[in-house]
């Protein structure tokens, strides 16, 4: 495929989820300390990493994501105390579904980033955008009739 | 349709050096149902908020997104605005274009690119905002505070003084808590009697304080503001309104055999007993496990012996119905029994006791009236051996992962005791670390090296058994690098704390959260240490981890001040991004209440209309208290139906943000 001989060139689309009092802290602590990851990602602010739907990964992947990312609270620190133990389940059940469609595991992720972590945020993200790249474009989801 | 305004700032050069801000409005202005869109060198300054304003009367917008810094720095700023303008506060959205933009990326066109991305993405999400109004609900001017230690009674004082009515409820006949027990206080070693009993008495004849002893919580509903608690005041069987508390009736109970609770089991008590002198109220109470007229019908001498008239064997359990505006969990500890750790000996030889027993030997209220003797002969010791970390900082499921904190100074603190009063005495204390922060600790752990040449060594104790009459106490000094092997007339261990008992199921009670080890957890570890996350509870004292005396002090006092500032409240705004479910597609099969971290979720019948000849249909449907929802979507994601939805963060509003950024 032409698309792993230009991976260079891909700008990945990655969306990533992050919850309102961990991880999207630890995200603007990541930009307080100026610690740079590639502009392909998006953020998506969410109140708990509880409230993302399923749902929400696929239609990602349906518009055209090549990476969906979702970011809580450690477990234990969830601010509303069991939120990132449904989302961890939720998801582990979504990703092994991907998995079995087809979709490779590496294009999904879930990471615990707390509101301390900014470094750590950067990190993952740097981490998780060379892992998409190295996948290239995400064609098995997506939705022809959403891309012209 | 919808008439939207955007506004691009600049901050400074903070967001203008790395963004095209003019491309940015200029793109932003092409999007659907935008009307308005510019961009400012700071919005959030005076000029800058009066320049939304305007716009939003100028131009009857409908929404506003803000492309600036994150919203956790100005939402609520720019929220105000709008406020002012006329338009409701929650339909303003926010693109965070400097952290999450501006500050991580340094190629312009790439960082432009990605600034009008987020712009069309909180566009698009504006457009489906609903205005929102925050719910109001009554504040219930009445403070319950769960155990009556020195937390409890310091948090009730404190809240007492600013004039509210304050509840203690204490499951032990007295109030006073662990602390009572105590001898001596570390580093100042003032007497914890001395200090504490002011305490109790104040919190006995405060007016404002009502105390409600041997008595336990049965029930809680309710949400902040507004807790109604159910309050079993067992039976004492002695009326306390009569009793003028002689204690004539414990003297000539002769069931003298109970082993006393306050003094560790070390002595006995009647089957009516008060406690300790001190006891906070005064009034005896019969133990019906153990009474003669409850077992056999017969005896009756105390009733005969009272003049007041005060002793009732007919006497109920009374259950008590009371609203609470806060309530403040300080249902502090218990030391663990040893009996685990089989190799120490707790269980089979009576001169090994724990440091709490030690405590009671010690004191001149104990049972050896302060002299210091040991269990088995009554002979006063004269090798004694400590071992600190017993149960604590272990990885087997015996121990307690955390340290116990206060085991090190009282360890010290007993040692220093018994060589002030035995100078003749030898003590020894293995230690895994010594940990002495705090205010002149480490001073006090050294004098008690120095002044009074302890024995401290490394390492851990292996055995212990009994050889001629002596504990022979086995263990490792690991500076020297071998086994070694001390005789004792005494062991002293340092058993682990643990957070009391009944802690777990007030947890459920009240959807406060626990650790693994039944701590309960703070609102956010640092910044909201005396916060439970479910709001209107309060942690006080040990129940949220071990800590030493001042410490607990200045927590309950922190308490006090979140529960003021909470009563001072007459009404409570809640947050109106709350779970919201549509009866229309309910179907009341209550995964959403199985998920709820709060309770929030109940389930009404009611009537539908249906056509047919029924004409009126009654279904199951959840409803949210909106009081007691705190947002977090849980419920939305586990409804099979998609009845569920969160205001400000709703199925379509996130959707369309993932369309946006996809496109």
């Amino acid at each position: 495929m032409q698309v792993n001989e230009s991976s260079k060139e891909f700008k990945p689309c990655i969306v990533a989820f992050c919850c309102n009092w961990c991880s999207y802290a630890g995200a603007d602590l990541a930009g307080s300390n100026r610690l740079s990851y590639p502009a392909d990602v998006k953020i998506i602010r969410v109140p708990c990493s509880c409230r993302v739907n399923p749902l929400f990964i696929l239609r990602a992947f349906q518009r055209g994501a090549d990476g969906v990312i979702l970011c809580g609270c450690h477990p234990g620190d969830c601010h509303y105390t069991t939120g990132n133990y449904y989302a961890r389940r939720r998801m582990t059940m979504l990703f092994s579904m991907l998995d079995y469609l087809g979709i490779e595991k590496e294009r999904t992720r879930v990471e615990w980033v707390s509101a301390a972590e900014g470094a750590k945020f950067a990190a993952t993200m740097n981490d998780f955008i060379s892992t998409v790249q190295s996948l290239g474009e995400n064609r098995k989801l997506r939705d022809l009739r959403c891309k012209e | 349709m919808h008439k939207i305004g955007v506004f691009v700032c600049w901050c400074g050069s903070n967001i203008a050096a790395t963004v095209d801000v003019k491309a940015v409005a200029e793109a932003a202005s092409k999007e659907p149902c935008v009307v308005y869109a510019t961009d400012y060198q700071y919005m959030c300054s005076e000029s800058g908020q009066n320049l939304i304003i305007d716009a939003i009367k100028e131009h009857n917008l409908t929404g506003v997104v803000i492309c600036s810094c994150s919203p956790r720095m100005h939402e609520t700023t720019f929220r105000k605005a709008a406020q002012k303008a006329g338009l409701n506060p929650y339909m303003v959205e926010i693109a965070n274009i400097r952290e999450q933009c501006s500050w991580i990326h340094k190629d312009m066109a790439e960082a432009t690119a990605k600034a009008i991305v987020l712009a069309r993405a909180a566009i698009a999400k504006v457009q489906l905002n609903k205005p929102l109004i925050a719910g109001e609900s009554e504040v219930t001017k009445r403070c319950l505070v769960i155990g009556g230690g020195i937390a409890g009674i310091q948090t009730a004082l404190d809240v007492a003084e600013a004039g509210f009515p304050v509840d203690i409820v204490e499951k032990k006949p007295t109030i006073g808590g662990k602390m009572a027990q105590l001898d001596k206080t570390f580093p100042t070693l003032d007497c914890a009697a001395c200090i504490l009993t002011p305490r109790m008495v104040e919190a006995g004849a405060h007016e404002n304080i009502t105390l409600h002893t041997y008595s336990e919580v049965e029930e809680v509903s309710g949400f902040v503001g507004n807790f109604t608690v159910k309050i079993r005041k067992k039976a004492r069987k002695v009326k306390m309104d009569l009793c003028t508390g002689c204690g004539l009736c414990t003297e000539k109970c002769p069931m003298k055999k109970q082993p006393n609770e306050f003094n560790m089991g070390l002595d006995k008590r009647g089957a009516i007993y008060i406690p300790f002198a001190q006891a906070v109220p005064k009034v005896p109470v019969i133990d019906v496990e153990a009474c003669l007229k409850f077992k056999t019908g017969k005896c009756g001498i105390c009733s005969k012996v009272c003049t007041a008239g005060a002793i009732d064997y007919e006497q109920q359990d009374e259950i008590i119905e009371q609203k609470y505006g806060a309530i403040v969990l300080a249902t502090g500890f218990d030391q663990i029994k040893p009996t685990k750790f089989g190799e120490l000996g707790y269980s089979q030889y009576p001169d090994v006791v724990t440091s709490l027993e030690y405590e009671r030997l010690m004191n001149a209220a104990g049972p050896t009236k302060g002299h210091l003797l040991r269990p088995s002969d009554g002979k006063p010791p004269k090798e004694i051996v400590f071992v600190q970390c017993v149960g604590s900082r272990g990885q087997s499921c015996r121990d307690k992962s955390y340290c116990s904190k206060v085991c090190c100074m009282y360890t010290a603190k007993h040692a220093i005791l018994t060589k002030d009063h035995y100078p003749d005495t030898n003590i020894h204390v293995f230690y895994i670390d010594e940990r002495t922060p705090g205010k002149n600790f480490d001073e006090f752990y050294r004098r008690a090296v120095e002044q009074y040449g302890v024995d401290y060594i490394k390492g851990q104790v292996g055995k212990v058994y009994e050889e001629n009459g002596k504990l022979m106490v086995q263990g490792s000094d690991l500076l020297a690098n071998e086994q070694i092997t001390l005789a004792a007339d005494m062991v002293v261990l340092a058993a682990a704390i643990e957070p009391d008992k009944t802690a777990r199921s007030l947890g459920t009670m009240l959807t406060a959260s626990m650790d693994t080890n039944d701590f309960f957890t703070e609102a956010h570890a640092k910044l909201r240490p005396v916060e439970s996350p479910t709001a209107g509870v309060f942690l006080s004292g040990m129940c949220q981890g071990p800590k030493d005396i001042p410490e607990t002090v200045s927590q309950a006092g922190a308490a006090a001040v979140k529960v003021i500032g909470l009563l001072t409240k007459d009404k409570l705004l809640g947050n109106p991004c709350v779970a919201h479910s549509d009866e229309m597609l309910c179907n009341g099969c209550s995964q959403c209440a199985r998920v709820c971290p709060y309770g929030a979720i109940t389930y009404v019948d009611k009537e539908f209309r249906v056509p047919g000849p029924k004409r009126v249909e009654t279904r199951r449907v959840a409803v949210v208290n909106e009081a007691v929802c705190q947002g977090c979507g849980a419920c939305t994601v586990t409804c099979p139906s998609t009845a569920m939805d969160l205001k400000g963060f709703s199925n379509r509003q996130i959707m369309s943000e993932v369309d946006a950024i996809c496109k």
